[in-house]
């Protein structure tokens, strides 16, 4: 095994043992970066300091530090510190930031070393990467298919080993959909367990920046990290971080009480969660089919708040600073735009956004309703595997379609993770295993109960 | 159908909090080199955000119930969406449906009263500098004062003439400065305002205009140009003409306004709920703290001034709206007589750094002796009143004993037949 295919866990052990160097690890990254991003286009931007920062880690030997000498890749919608950012967007082609978002920060100061920004949907507008202004990323498991999105580019760096762990951020399913899209893990906290400082705004409501990892167990370590309150994030909860990437072990799922939303059970990867299903039930838990609110109702809920908000939080490119004008905007920027305009104007926002917000609550309602019966749900991110290139181009709704089934999670601020639970037609599948807010230590050690019993997340691309 | 003048204020005052009202930079932005005062929030650079400062929100809370308002305990920060060099993220927070206060008024010297229509807080855009530079025409952007709290408090259309504007203003100005939250310094910027004029049938019944005088810098300004404006109007009204809806500006040289921007359409702000800043929700007994908080405002320590220590009404009035002034007085007012300490601090205008002259204080009466004595001995002012007026005697020599004899026993007489007049009056 090569250094860089580890998990981040692995990798620490390795380093603490000195099996090998910071240098060694970041540089069998940089060199499968060199080897296969030539054909997935997963990095827009690569940090060409990574070896002198870690060959500085190697002279002052390690510190202990929790994420000492790991090399990440992030999106590129993180603001970083004197490292381009441009959101995959050409208005922000050449800006080079000032600051630094605080989840970049967070992982900075815990000791990690930052490869590259990776490709996104432009702003993260989609769910395929294919909207990006710098060209798509290609699905590592076959390179004919999108990588999902708007983290298209973290999941495609973690699936092909670029890098130990990918950063993302969800409006909805933006982390989940292109994990199970290329087979890794993805995990998205609940909304304001994360702070949004320094992420390039899409939906301010819905926005959660999250983990994209090799293992559920390394997406607990790095959400322990990046979790927690934040003074410069007004929405981030002040509730402490209960999550103990030390206690995941020993989840016993006897008694437990798991849902099975019936209208969640379509496409194609229905018959592959119903497999997953099984492996619950034999370790004695209780699966029930539940009817919830039809999840359609919730693309209309969503698209409204989000081209809003969309529309408001583009409104500062204004074409005086960042150094490119507004015909930089490209096709779904201008769309999202205006119809956000358009809902906003006096007469109309009664109409949409308000109404939008009073579905809203009915769906959270939904869900409090739901969790005070059930331990959580099951349920496919994706109606099915990954969709060829240029699918996203056939449809003006892609992404709300192909989020259908994280939408009503991600309305709701709720706590998601996506682990893989199996293949068709030589793509992965992802699983959905979300809970209630602020359930983020309950639902990693089912995902890491998960992992225990089957093997779907060691299953790699060939390359 | 007969119209009458017909004005509404509105009023922009900075907050002298420490910092601004989303982020951490000074608030105080005067006279510092352009652009040495910004961050991330106030720069609107991508992915920064907004962090409400609650001091600015208890400020704003504080001048809405000196203004008599209802506060709402649930408001929130809206979005106003318009484009301007000087709005960096393309939309300015403030407030829309639910502001902090509401519905509350001020009363003018005739009694007249003035309904506040609303009190709510948002946040003040850069600066914009024209200048030549290299012989081209160049628009600089100073962003130092972008993100200063500012409060903005919009009046009913209850006001008729240019006077009676002013006297609003002046009170607003003593009020605000007295709960020690802005300066209102007009030359500075701190307290801007903006009326607007029209000829109606009634405040409840506006005409189908109204003209809005923008950058005046002081209230003297400010009354002219309602003057003049309303002057102009009429003119226009009787030859059967309707003024021209739009803002214009003063020019004090020629006291007379003139036109700036006409408004054809009325701009669509697409105000919504700031996504960054969860709603502001607020306990009655956090804003009855608050209220306990507040000074006694200015005409109401006037009147207390005039009947505890006989000053005379414009000397009270000019002590109690001018914090510095107060406060030295409040500091001395027991060692040297008031009357005398208002009438050096007010007439001879001596130097509030120092303490005041010896002489003076070795003369000083204290009314609280005063007061003390004759409650101590009610059967004496009881005889006293019945025509006794022998009994002052015994009171004097009572102020003497407690005073240890250091007083002037001629102006011991004076204050105590003062005060039994003052208790006559009111018994
Ligand atoms: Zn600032």
């Amino acid at each position: 095994m090569r250094l860089n295919q580890l998990t981040v866990i692995e990798a620490r052990a390795g380093l603490k043992a000195k099996k090998f160097s910071v240098v060694e690890l970041a540089t069998a990254c940089l060199v499968q970066i060199k080897a296969v991003d030539k054909k997935l286009h997963a990095f827009l931007t690569l940090n060409d300091r990574i070896l002198d920062q870690a060959k500085k880690l190697d002279q002052s030997g390690d510190d202990g530090r929790p994420l000492w000498g790991i090399p990440f890749a992030i999106k590129d919608n993180f603001l970083t510190e004197g490292l381009r950012t441009t959101a995959s967007a050409k208005v922000l082609d050449n800006f080079v930031p000032q600051y630094s978002a605080t989840v970049y920060k967070k992982l900075i100061e815990a000791g990690a070393l930052c490869l590259g920004k990776t490709n996104m949907d432009a702003w993260a507008h989609g769910s395929s990467t294919e909207t990006s202004d710098y060209g798509s990323t290609l699905n590592p498991w076959n390179t004919k298919y999108l990588p999902g999105g708007s983290s298209g580019g973290s999941a495609a760096a973690v699936a092909a080993d670029m890098c130990l762990f990918g950063i993302g951020s969800e409006t909805a399913g933006s982390v989940r959909q292109p994990a199970a899209w290329c087979g890794v893990t993805g995990f998205k906290p609940t909304y304001g367990r994360v702070s949004r400082y320094g992420v390039v705004a899409m939906a301010s409501s819905t926005d959660s920046p999250g983990p994209l990892t090799k293992t559920v167990a390394d997406a607990a370590l790095i959400t322990k990290i990046i979790a927690g309150h934040d003074v410069y994030d007004a929405t981030t909860s002040p509730r402490p971080v209960e999550i103990n990437p030390n206690s995941l072990q020993g989840e016993n799922l006897k008694g437990k009480i798991i849902a099975l939303p019936k209208e969640y059970l379509i496409g194609e990867a229905s018959g592959l969660i119903l497999e997953a299903v099984k492996v619950f039930e034999s370790a004695g838990a209780q699966v029930k089919p539940v009817t919830l609110m039809d999840p359609q109702f919730t693309i209309a809920v969503y698209t409204i708040i989000q081209r809003c908000e969309v529309s408001s939080n583009l409104a500062r490119y204004d074409g005086i600073r960042f150094g490119h004008d507004r015909s930089s905007f490209s096709y779904e920027a201008k769309n999202r735009s205006l119809l956000g305009a358009f809902s906003l104007s006096t007469g109309y926002f009664d109409q949409y956004y308000k109404k939008a917000q009073q579905v809203r609550t009915m769906i959270i309602d939904e869900f409090d309703r739901l969790f005070k019966q059930f331990d959580f749900y099951l349920a496919p991110i994706s109606p099915g595997p990954a969709l060829p290139l240029g699918a996203s181009k056939t449809s003006a709704m892609f992404g709300e379609l192909q989020d259908v089934l994280v939408e009503p999670s991600s309305i709701a601020g709720l706590t998601g993770l996506s682990v893989p639970c199996g293949i068709i037609s030589g793509l992965p599948i992802g699983l959905q295993i979300t809970g209630a807010q602020f359930d983020e230590q309950k639902i990693l050690q089912v995902g890491h109960w998960y992992q225990q019993q089957t093997k779907w997340h060691l299953e790699k691309p060939k390359l | 159908m007969k119209l009458q003048p017909v004005i509404g204020l509105e009023i922009h005052v900075e907050l002298k909090t420490k910092t601004g009202m989303f982020c951490g930079c000074s608030a105080d932005h005067f006279g510092k080199a352009p652009n040495t005062n910004t961050c991330p929030v106030c720069l609107g650079l991508p992915g920064a955000l907004p962090v409400p400062n609650h001091q600015a929100i208890d400020w704003a809370i504080m001048i809405g119930l000196a203004l008599d308002c209802r506060v709402n305990l649930e408001s929130s920060f809206d979005r106003k969406h318009y484009f301007y060099p000087d709005l960096p993220k393309g939309y300015q927070i403030s407030q829309y449906d639910d502001p902090f206060c509401q519905a509350g008024k001020l009363s003018l010297a005739s009694g007249k009263i003035i309904r506040i229509n609303r009190v709510h807080l948002e946040e003040d855009t850069a600066k914009m500098q024209h200048q030549v530079i290299d012989g081209q025409k160049m628009t600089l952007v100073d962003f130092n004062r972008s993100g200063v709290p500012l409060v903005e408090i919009v009046t009913e259309p209850d006001i008729a003439s240019g006077e009676e504007a002013k006297e609003f203003l002046k009170k607003l100005r003593d009020i605000i400065r007295s709960l020690g939250v802005s300066d209102c310094d007009m030359e500075k910027g701190s307290m801007r305002l903006e009326p607007n004029i029209s000829w109606s049938e009634s405040p409840e019944k506006l005409n189908n205009y109204k003209v809005e005088i923008k950058n005046l810098n002081s209230f003297r300004f400010a009354q002219q140009g309602i003057d003049f404006e309303l002057k102009r109007q009429k003119e226009l009204l009787d030859q059967g003409k309707t003024p021209v809806q739009e803002t214009r500006g003063y020019n004090p040289q020629k006291r007379a306004t003139f036109s700036q921007r006409v408004k054809e359409t009325s701009a669509d702000y697409r105000y919504f709920p700031d996504p960054d800043i969860p709603p502001i929700v607020l306990t009655r007994e956090y804003v009855e703290n608050l209220r306990t908080k507040l000074p006694q405002l200015p005409e109401a320590l006037a009147n207390e001034m005039v009947n505890k220590f006989h000053l005379s009404l414009s000397t009270a009035q000019l002590l109690s709206k001018d914090q510095l002034k107060l406060a030295y007085f409040n500091q001395y007012k027991n060692q040297v007589e008031p009357l005398e300490l208002a009438n050096l601090i007010v007439n001879k205008k001596i130097d509030l750094d120092q303490p005041p002259p010896t002489k003076a204080a070795s003369r000083a009466v204290d009314l609280n002796i005063i007061d003390q004595v004759l409650k101590e001995n009610a059967d004496a002012v009881a005889k006293y009143r019945t025509g006794k007026t022998s009994v002052i005697g015994f009171l004097v020599g009572q102020v003497m004993r407690l005073t240890g004899g250091k007083v002037d026993p001629k102006q011991v007489q004076d204050k105590l037949l003062k005060a039994l007049q003052v208790r006559n009056l009111q018994g």
